[in-house]
């Protein structure tokens, strides 16, 4: 079985982003960027099923501008066996990237495609929903355990409350939570292993999307700052300002 | 046109997420309908129709909803969502599973994590891990938004809106359900809770943050969260998780103890009306968002207060 794992070229999480003052977006020039963590699991979690010899082949797959080989070349030292990217320096909003990864499935004919849940910087949640629905198919949000078995995944999920596990028919689509695993480090020879990897690189009008953007981005601005509060020297003094103060108990 | 919003609802009850999903739907303009979708719901039928401002209760009812598999529950909206300017979900781990689902099949792009609802179209919402608002205008027919629920009070009772049913989708037969493992508790629901009780890395253990925490929570009623260290270290449950990929909260009190406060960890609670810290690290960036910080060893600190009490 073939599995396609998407990943995300986004600001490193350690990077703490300042809005820019002419309030049209966050300032990106010059900051550290890394794969989304989530779809670091994801590439690991492709790895374990590749090992365990439930997958043959992972493809990597990134949307976005020529820099996103580096992600790519991080899948490939993980472990996927080769990569495609599908370059524009256009915005890509959620739904786009869904229409691109539902081509690529219609090309690579995957059993199953998996991707981190959310990516850290939109932060919307979206993108493996709603390629499931494109490509009609089941979908396994918020994975934290994949086994996969005769046609079958059985896909336990972090879910309000608790977990609950489902069973989809394959191929279908699985997003990554945190819990699933934990990506291995990334070693030197396998860096240089990566770099002999086969990398394709297409267009959006080669797999005939129209990406434009669905929700127009008007400004970005600093959140309410939330003043620091005041240090209390004991916990009689914390309780008293609790209860007269800001009464809350 | 009309505004839908696809409740949260388990075991026959609306839960709370709803009721804020009715307050920005509300803000959108137009008369609100609310769907019922599951197996045996009725009772939270009956509770949408009583919500302050709800025209119409709209109630399938069928196996296939049973478990609320996103498969069956989006194709059950999308039957409908044409109908609708607006579809509103609760932006919680059911809602941000269907909506997108929904919003593909009908070709329309869509707002998570709304805050605020600026305009019929244009909304605001958070992105990265709150350290950023984008104030974003949807250009398509429908829009299809999941609601922060932190971001908007909760709809007041006083409605008497007539419920319809609806006929239920057949089960889409390509996934099923097989079990859930729910965290059983006595507290109020971690997004509901007035106060909330949180544990870090520093607690050190599973026993130990049980040890120390629960009794404070008990004390003052309160719901138990946890920061993402905690939680990968195995010493709290992961729906317990506090932050930008876990819950977001806003309680009246939220004390964190020996939590250090990353980024994304603030981005989970720093909405809470009242935050008090206690860390024994006096640079620990918690304390840049505590109203009140108590610079101290938890395990002294935290059993003190219980007593103060």
């Amino acid at each position: 079985m073939k599995v396609l794992v998407p990943v995300k070229r986004v600001v490193d999480f350690n990077v703490k982003v300042r809005v820019k003052s002419d309030g049209t977006g966050v300032d990106i020039a010059n900051v550290k960027m890394s794969m989304n963590p989530f779809d670091e699991i994801a590439v690991e979690e492709a790895v374990r099923l590749k090992e365990k010899g439930a997958v043959t082949e992972i493809i990597a797959v990134s949307c976005g501008v020529t820099q996103c080989q580096e992600t790519l070349r991080t899948a490939m030292a993980i472990g996927a066996d080769r990569a495609i990217l599908v370059e524009t320096a256009d915005e890509l909003q959620p739904l786009a990237v869904a229409k691109l990864l539902k081509a690529l499935i219609d090309k690579e004919q995957p059993g199953m495609v998996i991707l981190g849940k959310q990516a850290i910087d939109d932060d919307c949640n979206q993108t493996g929903q709603m390629l499931a629905a494109l490509a009609r198919l089941p979908q396994a949000t918020f994975a934290s355990k994949v086994v996969v078995e005769g046609g079958f995944a059985a896909v336990t999920r972090e879910v309000d409350g608790g977990l609950e596990t489902v069973k989809v028919k394959l191929p279908a689509i699985v997003t990554t939570d945190l819990r699933l695993n934990e990506p291995r480090y990334v070693t030197l020879p396998n860096i240089m292993k990566a770099k002999k990897k086969p990398l394709e690189t297409l267009k959006p009008a080669d797999l005939g999307v129209d990406v434009a953007p669905r929700v127009r981005t008007l400004k970005v601005s600093e959140p309410p700052k939330r003043g620091a509060g005041v240090k209390v020297p004991d916990v009689a003094t914390l309780v008293a300002k609790l209860k007269n103060e800001a009464k809350v108990i | 046109m009309a505004v839908l919003v696809i409740a949260e609802h388990e075991h026959g009850t609306l839960k709370g997420a709803t009721l804020n999903t009715v307050t920005a739907a509300l803000a959108c303009g137009g008369d609100v309908h609310v769907l019922i979708a599951g197996h045996n719901a009725g009772g939270a039928a009956q509770a949408a129709a009583r919500i302050g401002g709800v025209t119409k209760v709209l109630h399938a009812d069928g196996e296939s909803l049973a478990e609320q598999l996103a498969e069956n529950v989006a194709a059950q909206v999308l039957g409908i969502a044409r109908s609708y300017s607006h579809l509103l979900f609760p932006a919680t781990a059911h809602g941000k599973n269907v909506a997108p689902r929904v919003a593909a099949l009908l070709d329309v792009g869509q707002v998570s994590d709304a805050t605020k609802v600026v305009s019929a179209d244009t909304f605001e919402r958070p992105i990265y891990a709150g350290n950023a608002i984008a104030t974003v205008q949807s250009v398509d027919p429908i829009k299809v938004i999941t609601v922060r629920t932190t971001g908007f009070d909760a709809a007041a009772q006083g409605g008497s809106a007539p419920v319809e049913s609806v006929a239920a989708v057949a089960d889409s037969g390509l996934s099923s359900f097989v079990g859930r493992e729910v965290t059983k508790s006595d507290r109020p629901e971690l997004t509901a809770a007035k106060i909330i009780v949180s544990g870090g890395r520093a607690m050190g253990s599973s026993d130990k943050f049980n040890e120390v925490l629960t009794p404070l929570a008990d004390k003052l009623g309160a719901a138990l969260g946890a920061s993402r260290a905690a939680v990968d270290a195995g010493y709290a449950p992961n729906d317990w998780q506090v932050g930008q990929t876990g819950k977001i909260v806003a309680p009246q009190l939220y004390i964190a103890c020996g939590i250090s406060g990353a980024i994304q960890h603030l981005a989970g609670m720093k909405d809470s009306k009242v935050i008090v810290a206690i860390n024994k690290d006096p640079e620990a960036p918690i304390f840049s968002v505590a109203d009140y910080g108590l610079e101290a060893d938890l395990f002294a600190a935290v059993p003190e207060l219980v007593k103060a009490l």
